[in-house]
């Protein structure tokens, strides 16, 4: 290392990677994937992988991502429950594919993508 | 990304607990989940509840599982990091609210009162992994030293911080770094004292134990500050973890060259090598350490020269603890202000004290100057255990002294330590209840600093050894009055004539047991009675023949068949068999054994 741009580089690589490593602090979206038996049978696996995947790309440092059990509906999996200012939004039906949408419309931009919401499908 | 950080402590204290198995049983559990990608697995350093180790912390829940065996990290991974459901019954009650809800570990008592600035890293981190320190705003102040500040600026701002030495002394850390800076000298040396040797204090440990390259990078900005290109850390071979902890981070900071020369390409070079000790108390003494470091015996030498003008080699030399050093960073990046601001009007910034002895939670604590001992051993210490009564607190020591329960509510910090015939010291706080007797802890610590005196002067050498065996007299029950006016005067002349800092304050213990607790000392010669019943000269056993059922369980337990009697029968201990090891009072039932 030669120079403390080096040196950041370095910090901003690792603090993607220790991202998770406290408990919530105010003005953090939390995002809860449904990690019950019916939920990782309906595919929940590569939906938290893509959640996983899309925060890091983003470099989303207030976004912490964890999982939750069977909230009962099972036929709906997999679901994710997305807390922004406390307020809570569920997401059924997920695909990586959705995933990749609604971290870049509802995370970032803080638009709801309605149409993968709890009530809106058929 | 991962989702969940699972951090395993690696200090000593779980280590001992088997932490390094729970360890390897977590990352095989995880890796046979096949979470390997989403979940990390880290060992960092001590929490500092070492009373209920090992200790696990799963975020981002902050579960905080207390006292894990290796059999339990099976349930904690299928339960909790496969479905998501925290292991209640694991947990650290003091965590769980009563309608089963978690609560955030930082308003649990424990730590709800701490401020962590050393600590800050210890438990957060992966102290083998440069990059988590890194990441953590690590070498980020060294950076701003060598680039931005000049080698002036950079002390004033120690010196406006009111950082004291956290060694024992409380010698204004900027103003060391000032002198040592306008020595004259071709070659300077910055050094580490790391020869954490007080019985009871392990705080330096968890340091290097927890977050080594704190240390490495506050001696190098201390080198870059002085004009020094060598740096020594000197710690004590009984410290195998932190010993290699340190040489992997010295490693990996040549390996990323934060260590070595052209330093950020700024020409500014800087290297450190360690030297073990072998475990003499006397060797934390400065003149003593350097002398060792040196290839020499470890022995003080008369001051001044102060090592600031001649220490190492012949060279002036810095020398800081290990505490000290931890700061350092910190100050740098968030200002001398932001420090000042935290602790009492002398006394800036935080102490970690080593809680030991007759308290709940045993551990590491930090908390800022100013605290009361009140505060400390009620609400962050959790009390007493058994319902006891506290008596008095040990700090500083075998060089420092007790604090009674009538001065309780003193604000911790370095003056108002020393006003009461105590120290800071390094920071080991043993409690003690009334079960202690508190000649005897005199005469332990006293016993200690007598093994220890290098033997260099004769005040320390045969002066100590003299009042440990007057303090053996007053714990046989033989001394007189007189010998306690013989005791005080040559504690004060140990003091006064000592070569260095150990024999100066070897007699403190007693002294300031004297001063508190004179009665007690008067109760063992005048009516030949240890109050608190620890002294085996003056203790005797004897059975209530009223309570004594005649169950023959004392008789049977009886290592040297001292005890006589028949079933039903009041039993009687035979008093010249009788060796006070207290069987029998533990033993018996129906409280018919009496100690007096």
């Amino acid at each position: 290392m030669k120079n403390l741009a080096e040196l950041a580089a370095i910090r901003d690589k690792m603090k993607n990677q220790i991202n998770n490593r406290e408990v919530e602090k105010d003005g953090d979206i939390v995002i809860k994937v449904g990690m019950a038996t019916c939920g990782i049978a309906a595919g929940a696996r590569p939906v938290m992988t893509a959640f996983l995947e899309e925060i890091s790309k983003r470099g989303l440092k207030h976004v912490k991502i964890t999982q939750t059990g069977c909230v009962g509906m099972c036929r709906l999996e997999p679901m994710a429950d997305i807390f922004v200012n406390g307020e809570k939004v569920t997401y059924i039906k997920l695909t990586p594919e959705k995933v990749a949408k609604i971290v870049a419309e509802h995370i970032v931009n803080g638009n709801i993508c309605t149409e993968y919401v709890i009530g809106k499908e058929n | 990304m991962y989702r969940s950080h699972i951090l395993v402590c690696g200090g000593t204290g779980c280590t001992s607990g088997h932490s390094k198995k729970i360890f390897e049983a977590f990352v095989e559990g995880i890796t046979k989940e096949g979470l390997d990608s989403e979940v990390k697995v880290v060992m960092t350093g001590c929490f500092g509840l070492c009373a209920l180790g090992p200790i696990v912390i799963v975020y981002p829940e902050g579960a905080f599982y207390s006292q894990v065996k290796v059999e339990d990290v099976k349930e904690i991974v299928a339960e909790h990091i496969v479905k998501g459901r925290i292991v209640k019954r694991l947990l650290y009650k003091e965590t769980v609210h009563e309608d089963g809800e978690i609560k955030a570990l930082n308003d649990t008592q424990f730590y709800k009162k701490q401020k962590r600035i050393v600590l800050r890293n210890c438990g957060v981190i992966n102290p083998e992994n440069i990059e988590e320190y890194i990441a953590y705003d690590g070498y980020q102040a060294l950076g701003k030293v060598l680039t931005e500040m000049s080698r002036e600026a950079v002390i004033d701002e120690i010196k406006k911080s009111g950082l004291r030495g956290r060694g024992g002394g409380g010698f204004p850390t900027g103003l060391k770094w000032d002198f040592t800076k306008k020595a004259a000298g071709d070659k300077k040396y910055v050094c580490c004292n790391a020869d954490e040797g007080d019985p009871g204090a392990f705080m330096d440990r968890s340091v290097l134990e927890g977050d080594p390259h704190a240390i490495i990078e506050a001696m190098a900005i201390a080198a870059y500050a002085i004009g020094s290109d060598q740096g020594y850390v000197y710690i004590r071979a009984e410290y195998p973890i932190a010993v290699k902890r340190l040489e992997i981070a010295i490693k990996q900071a040549k390996e990323y060259g934060l260590l070595g020369n052209d330093i950020f390409g700024t020409g500014f070079n800087f290297d450190i090598e360690i030297r073990l000790g072998a475990g003499a108390f006397v060797c934390g003494e400065e003149t003593a350490l350097m002398t060792s470091i040196e290839g020499n015996r470890g022995e003080p030498r008369p001051r001044p020269p102060f090592p600031a003008i001649k220490g190492l080699f012949g060279k002036p030399t810095l020398l800081n603890n290990v505490e000290t050093y931890a700061n350092i960073a910190q100050i740098i990046l968030k200002g001398a202000d932001w420090f000042a601001s935290i602790g009492t009007e002398k006394s800036k910034g935080t102490k970690v004290f080593a809680l030991g002895g007759k308290i709940t939670n045993t551990g590491l604590v930090e908390i800022p100057m100013g605290t009361t001992l009140r505060e400390i051993i009620y609400e962050i210490g959790g009390g007493i255990p058994n319902g006891k009564k506290f008596k008095a607190a040990q700090t500083g020591g075998p060089s420092g002294g007790c604090i009674p329960a009538s001065l309780i509510d003193t604000k911790i910090d370095y003056d108002n330590l020393i006003a009461i015939g105590s120290m800071m010291g390094s920071g080991g706080l043993i409690v003690m209840d009334e079960d202690n007797c508190m000649v005897d802890i005199a005469k332990f610590f006293l016993e200690f600093t007598v093994d220890e005196s290098c033997g260099k002067c004769t005040p320390c050498r045969i002066g100590n050894k003299r009042l440990y065996e007057l303090l053996c007299k007053v714990t046989d029950g033989k001394a007189t009055m007189e010998d306690l006016d013989k005791m005080e005067e040559l504690c004060h002349y140990i003091k006064e004539n000592s070569l260095c800092g150990l024999g100066q304050t070897a007699p403190n213990p007693v002294l300031s047991t004297m001063r508190y607790f004179r009665d007690e000392y008067e109760a063992h010669v005048k009516e030949k009675r240890c109050p608190a019943g620890v002294c085996k000269k003056l203790i005797q056993y004897k059975i209530d023949a009223d309570k004594c059922k005649g169950c023959t369980l004392c008789a049977r337990n009886c290592p040297v068949g001292a005890i006589s009697g028949t079933v039903k029968n009041a039993h009687v201990i035979d008093q010249t068999k009788c060796i006070k090891c207290g069987v029998c009072y533990e033993k018996c039932k129906f409280n018919a054994v009496v100690k007096g």
